[in-house]
């Protein structure tokens, strides 16, 4: 991607020799110097730390209600005021990174792992199945993948473990169309053809030879596909077809308090905000990391 | 149109013949809308065993795990889904094809006129926020592109591209917050009054349609970007400047023509992404759009419904990239001659 390119970042490694020797530690300087890629990871770190040990960190029990304390205003015992049932905001925002935050990294790596799979067999054997393959996937791709997530989900039923499926096979033809071009690239390279002369498989020049040189594109395939993982589990929640309650996920919290948005801001604010700085992060590390494997 | 006159002195310097240059683009518009119409009928298939086939028993999925196994077989022959698949999809192909779209289960009626009041709907709403983001998107890309490596330019594309990832129903309340709570200024729900005129109805449709335009404005300022990037590079451009062209005239007669072209095409696919956020923006503003039409249906296994829903939603997206084409194809000298 031509927008993520960063001319200071491609300075600084032609400007220090002593990294010249070694690709991986040249990436890692640049890497420390992309400030984005800093600051997206600053804010995914929090939130993860938030998932894993949320339980631990949050001032009342996310999950109890106070009905003589309901819908309170901020305060200095509840900073971010309580909802309908008098649970605490401020605990539930922190514990509501949890679930989105298993659903969209699990959905992401089926769907790359998946999608790396069948993008090296249609790009490598070409032919008939690459053929009817690249049809499907373009078929699929007039459709916007909110509605075929509804479509799925609303056949096999909603729980987190059908969100990841669908998702995951949503992505996977997505996925593939950019590794099919990546593997058409290097498939003609000489090494492909030695390997051939060797005597080696399709199978093990496929996943041998050409995948660990795929491997940079997948991995930045991959954190652009978290984003919009993160962006669907969300909106899927909200619409109540993604991870449902009692879990105190943003976008089931924002479904259930919008209807009190005129005189209770604080039900929904907060959880729309944490959600916007995660998909940010996210974004900003996606940034950073195409600017790192592109110098 | 400026940038007819453009295409034209193009052409007609083209070393190619009219004569020849005709059938090309015939050629090529043939071509592609009969991609368009093999993708919808490879998308009709994957609608069609979304729709029959997932659920496994359609009246057990519709009538509950309670219902009677002898009222499930009922239903199930009822609505023909105990037939074999094949046929299935013929008899449902060929009526939709007709206009039949089938009955609905929930509503008890057929389902194309549901299906043409909400696209009608949708179609206002995605007007407006088209209306209002391409020449946004276009402005942001091309001011972008004059200030390229500099740190206003890397700001504008992370603006964008964090706008684009930012959910539609949290920009959503955002605005709701500020522009419908704090302000007072908008309505916060899409429902206006019955009979209300053209002008109130816009009035309704700013809010709903402004998180769209959140969401699109960064894909529609970086193709505007990169395409403004190239060409200002181009040959021709440093022509014009070096033969004395003001920098106006340059971006105007040169450099915004052919740097618009690839937004056309982008313009059209995010017509097909643009029903997902329908559906989550349509049911937040209580808006009668297809969007909330196929959520209504999706929530009570109206798979009738939703099927018919889904394969629209197909059909406007087709229907949009061979507009594109065509649009394409009379701008572009290159894509005139079929050399593409």
């Amino acid at each position: 991607m031509t927008g993520g390119a960063d001319p200071a970042g491609v300075e600084q490694s032609s400007q220090s020799p002593e990294a010249v020797g070694s690709l991986a530690s040249e990436r890692l300087q640049a890497a420390l110097r992309s400030s984005t890629l800093i600051v997206g990871l600053a804010i995914l770190v929090f939130w993860s730390i938030c998932a894993v040990f949320g339980a631990a960190m949050t001032p009342f029990d996310p999950y109890a209600d106070d009905l003589l304390a309901t819908l309170a205003a901020p305060s200095a015992a509840h900073w971010f005021g309580t909802d309908q049932l008098g649970r605490d905001v401020f605990s539930r925002v922190l514990m509501g990174a949890r679930d989105i935050l298993i659903v969209a990294p699990l959905a992401t790596l089926l769907g790359t792992a998946l999608g790396t799979a069948l993008g090296l067999c249609i790009g490598y054997l070409k032919g008939v199945l690459d053929d009817v393959v690249s049809r499907v996937i373009e078929a699929l791709q007039a459709l916007p993948l909110v509605i075929v997530a509804l479509m799925a989900l609303a056949a096999v039923g909603t729980s987190n473990a059908t969100v990841v499926l669908v998702i995951g096979f949503v992505f996977t033809p997505l996925i593939a169309r950019t590794i099919r071009s990546a593997v058409l690239i290097e498939s003609e390279l000489d090494y492909v053809a030695a390997a051939r002369l060797r005597g080696d498989g399709a199978l093990a020049i496929m996943f041998v030879e050409i995948l660990p040189n795929v491997l940079p594109i997948a991995i930045v395939e991959m954190t652009v596909r978290l984003g919009y993982a993160i962006f669907f589990v969300a909106s899927l929640s909200f619409i109540g077809f993604g991870i449902q309650p009692p879990s105190a996920d943003w976008g089931i919290a924002i479904a259930e308090n919008y209807s009190l948005i005129g005189s209770y801001w604080w039900t929904v604010l907060f959880d729309a905000g944490a959600t916007a700085s995660l998909v940010i992060g996210v974004n900003l590390v996606t940034d950073g990391l195409q600017s790192v494997f592109e110098t | 149109m400026r940038g007819f006159t453009i295409v034209s002195w193009s052409a007609s310097s083209d070393r190619r013949g009219v004569v020849t240059t005709r059938p090309a683009i015939l050629n090529f518009l043939a071509k592609r809308a009969l991609l368009s119409l093999i993708t919808l009928g490879i998308l009709s298939i994957v609608v069609f065993l979304g729709g029959q086939l997932l659920p496994g028993d359609v009246g057990r999925a519709v009538l509950g795990p309670l219902a009677d196994a002898r009222a499930v077989a009922v239903f199930n022959h009822q609505v023909g889904v105990d037939r074999p698949l094949p046929v299935q999809y013929w008899d449902w192909i060929t009526h939709f094809l007709a206009g039949d779209m089938g009955r609905s289960f929930t509503f008890r009626a057929p389902v194309a006129p549901f299906i043409a009041d909400a696209l009608a709907n949708s179609l206002k709403l995605a007007a407006l926020a088209f209306v209002l983001v391409v020449p946004l998107g276009i402005a942001g890309g091309v001011w972008a592109a004059r200030r390229v490596g500099r740190w206003s330019d890397r700001g504008m594309v992370l603006l964008g591209q964090s706008l684009g990832i930012v959910p539609e129903f949290i920009s959503a309340i955002v605005l709701i917050l500020i522009f419908g709570v704090r302000l007072r200024w908008l309505p916060m729900s899409a429902d206006w009054p019955e009979g209300a005129g053209p002008l109130t109805q816009v009035r309704y449709l700013i809010l709903p349609s402004l998180p769209l335009v959140l969401v699109f404005f960064g894909y529609i300022a970086r193709v505007a970007r990169v395409g403004t990037i190239a060409a200002l590079d181009a040959d021709y451009t440093r022509t014009a400047i070096l033969k004395g062209l003001p920098m106006r005239a340059v971006m105007r007669r040169h450099v915004l023509p052919n740097a618009l072209l690839p937004t056309i095409t982008v313009v059209a696919s995010l017509v097909g992404y643009l029903a997902g956020g329908l559906v989550v923006i349509e049911t937040l503003f209580h808006y009668r759009g297809i969007g909330a039409l196929i959520y209504s249906a999706a929530r009570a296994k109206d798979f009738p419904m939703l099927e018919a829903g889904v394969l629209t939603v197909g059909a406007v997206y087709a229907l949009a990239s061979v507009l594109a084409d065509l649009l394409s194809a009379a701008l572009n000298p290159r894509l005139r001659a079929g050399r593409t």
